[in-house]
């Protein structure tokens, strides 16, 4: 196929940054294919797109996308996002995050983010580690394993971010990894169609730092491993309870109903509106109104 | 023209109201909570959005995610949010987005005294943020000058694609004074710069006539790159000196080549002074009434009002300085503003005037050390 007829192609600034920064073996890339044919396939003008990222090596992906594109700060993304949801209600708002980036530095953010149930989708790719600093221990790494700053083995318990985000609000949470890419497109296509705070737990790995020091092979054994201790969410619900624990479960999580922050906040507006209009500070200047 | 008693900060949330601010941020925080307050009950009357954040990162965050989206967007906090929001007044300056944060300042450090005053923020204001940037920040003596600054605080962030912080002292926040509303027409109101050239040559960090490219917001069809890294003229990361370099020198003279417009401040009896007080804020307050009673002791006394102290209007106090035999700096705080009187006029023409304890400085201390000189 010649690279113009690919379907990311359209949505790629082609001319100006390739190659891309991530090592070669990386899962960003393809959680960066799910994102552009989920957008693809719901047939999103590119104007009415933004992506906003925080900083990583995931914090990288909007600039190589043909978007509105905010690479922000470490762990703000979502706040950021927040601003620019409420400011252009029209934009699909894209937030794409790694496990330290959404859920140590950004924690805060994330959790209330879901509470407020603010129309954005999430997509935290969760390598369990910081990549891009060198292989520091993330609030996603597991109990024992080898970090850079967990040479003796990890001790802290590990975030389950897909019931994190549950209980913090979200109205549609779902997890798959980066071997399943073409599962992977699809709930991001269902998060992105979904109006409320919406997650996508993407589990990817780090060949580079986490697989080297926890003796995980190649990025190819890593991505069988992702292969072999994952299970579908049906699957799943035919296993015992302390066989499923040690599986990742794919599959939507969680999907309810409820109104979005916009919708409630536009009642407000009614509301105050309807005490004493704007029109009449307009005219009156701001002494005329109290 | 309506005459009415009104609140320091809530002429703040006026004026912003006036420039045309349709979004606020913030998180609760004394002496400042006020302007969330009023910003609550008024934004939604004119469609506009109020949303309380979880911190202060997170406010200046969405302040900057609205502006990005089109709408002027401010925050208002206090000492220890201000110290919280350094990150992103840095994002801003390196995104270039306009955005107003109103600090009203406390006695700091730390928790420190959440309803005494203090200038104490004069220097984080301009250093706060790690890295070299320029900054613009305003600092109203008065409730009519807590709104018309805030106001300017705003044209001055669209003209200049720039953050711009309003700093406050509590008693100018907390105080009640007269204030004539002035007719809306009369209100001089900046939008930043927007573009109609075809977007595959907009160019969102380019160099433009005036230094300041134009600014159309995400989703109106010019899809372009936002980012804290330096970045090349199209907003993508660069390590490229030849790319870096104008950059850096871009953003620096887009506002040191518009001192004239940026740079506020009153003279009053600078003519034969031989002694002029060199203040801002509530502190001025003290100075003028110093100089009042001075004068009617016939001392020759002058003052210089600031009400932008970054930039600092560097020829304007050499000017004094050549006027002047001494020069007293009067400000609540173990002298921060004092460095710069004193890197331009020398140290042994500045008499400092300082207290730090969430106590005014009154007339009389100015008088002391005027009389002590």
């Amino acid at each position: 196929m010649a690279k113009s007829e690919h379907t990311a192609y359209a949505y790629l600034r082609t001319t100006k940054k390739f190659p891309n920064i991530w090592c070669a073996g990386c899962g960003i890339g393809i959680v960066m294919g799910a994102l552009i044919r989920a957008i693809d396939r719901i047939g999103l003008d590119k104007d009415d797109v933004a992506v906003v990222s925080g900083i990583g090596c995931s914090g990288r992906m909007p600039v190589y996308l043909d978007f509105n594109t905010m690479h922000t700060t470490h762990g703000r993304a979502l706040a950021f996002a927040t601003g620019l949801k409420l400011a252009q209600p029209k934009l699909h708002v894209i937030v794409v995050m790694g496990d330290g980036d959404a859920l140590a530095i950004g924690g805060n953010h994330f959790i209330h983010a879901a509470r407020r149930n603010i129309d954005l989708t999430a997509i935290v790719i969760n390598n369990a580690i910081y990549g891009m600093t060198g292989g520091q221990y993330s609030p996603t790494t597991p109990l024992e394993m080898r970090a850079a700053t967990a040479p003796y083995g990890h001790v802290e318990p590990p975030f389950p971010i897909c019931e994190l985000s549950i209980a913090a609000g979200a109205t549609f949470v779902a997890r798959s990894t980066v071997y399943h890419a073409i599962e992977l497109d699809k709930l991001i296509e269902k998060a992105i169609r979904k109006v409320g705070f919406s997650v996508v737990e993407a589990v990817s790995y780090c060949h580079t730092t986490y697989g080297r020091m926890n003796k995980m092979g190649s990025a190819v054994d890593m991505m069988r491993m992702l292969k072999e201790h994952s299970v579908s969410l049906a699957a799943a619900e035919k296993l015992m309870p302390e066989e499923r624990a040690m599986k990742i479960v794919r599959g939507v999580l969680h999907d309810v109903d409820k109104p979005d922050y916009m919708t409630l906040y536009n009642q407000v507006i009614e509301r105050a509106k309807a005490t004493i209009s704007g029109k009449e500070f307009l005219r009156a200047g701001p002494g005329g109104l109290e | 023209m309506t005459v009415r008693l009104m609140q320091g900060n809530e002429a703040v949330g006026w004026g912003a109201i006036a420039a045309g601010c349709r979004f606020y941020a913030g998180y609760p925080i004394t002496p400042s909570t006020e302007i969330a307050e009023m910003l609550s009950r008024e934004l939604p009357k004119l469609g506009g959005i109020f949303i309380q954040m979880e911190d202060e990162i997170a406010s200046l965050a969405a302040c900057i995610g609205a502006s990005v989206g089109g709408l002027k967007a401010m925050t208002a906090t206090s000492g220890p949010g201000f110290s919280l929001m350094q990150e992103h007044i840095g994002y801003a300056a390196m995104a270039e987005v306009p955005c107003v944060v109103v600090n009203v300042q406390r006695l700091g450090p730390s928790t420190g005294q959440p309803t005494s005053p203090s200038q104490g923020d004069v220097m984080q204001a301009r250093w706060g943020t790690h890295g070299d940037h320029p900054i613009i920040v305003l600092y109203p003596t008065s409730v009519p000058e807590a709104f018309d600054l805030t106001v300017t605080a705003f044209n001055m962030a669209e003209k200049y694609r720039t953050p711009v912080i309003l700093l406050m002292d509590e008693v100018v926040g907390h105080m009640r004074e007269r204030f004539e509303s002035p007719p809306l027409e009369e209100i001089q109101v900046i939008d930043r710069m927007g573009t109609d050239v075809p977007p595959e040559w907009y160019k969102p960090f380019g160099d433009t006539i005036g230094d300041v490219p134009p600014m159309p917001s995400f989703g109106s069809g010019y899809r372009y790159h936002i980012t804290g890294l330096y970045h090349d003229p199209m907003g993508y990361p660069t390590q490229r000196l030849d790319e870096i370099n104008p950059w850096i020198e871009r953003v620096h003279r887009k506002i040191n080549s518009h001192l004239e417009d940026i740079l506020l401040y009153k003279e009053e009896n600078l003519e034969e002074a031989n002694t002029v007080i060199v203040a801002y804020g509530a502190t001025a307050r003290s100075a003028r009434h110093a100089m009042k009673l001075a004068r009617q002791h016939r001392h020759h006394v002058g003052l210089v009002t600031l009400y932008t102290i970054w930039p600092f209007p560097e020829e304007l106090i050499q000017r004094v300085g050549r006027i002047a035999r001494r020069i007293i700096v009067p400000e609540m705080n173990l002298g921060q503003l004092a460095y710069e009187v004193e890197r331009l006029v020398g140290r042994h023409k500045v008499i400092r005037v300082n207290r730090a304890d969430g106590e005014m400085i009154s007339p009389q201390m100015i008088l002391d050390a005027l009389e002590g000189a």
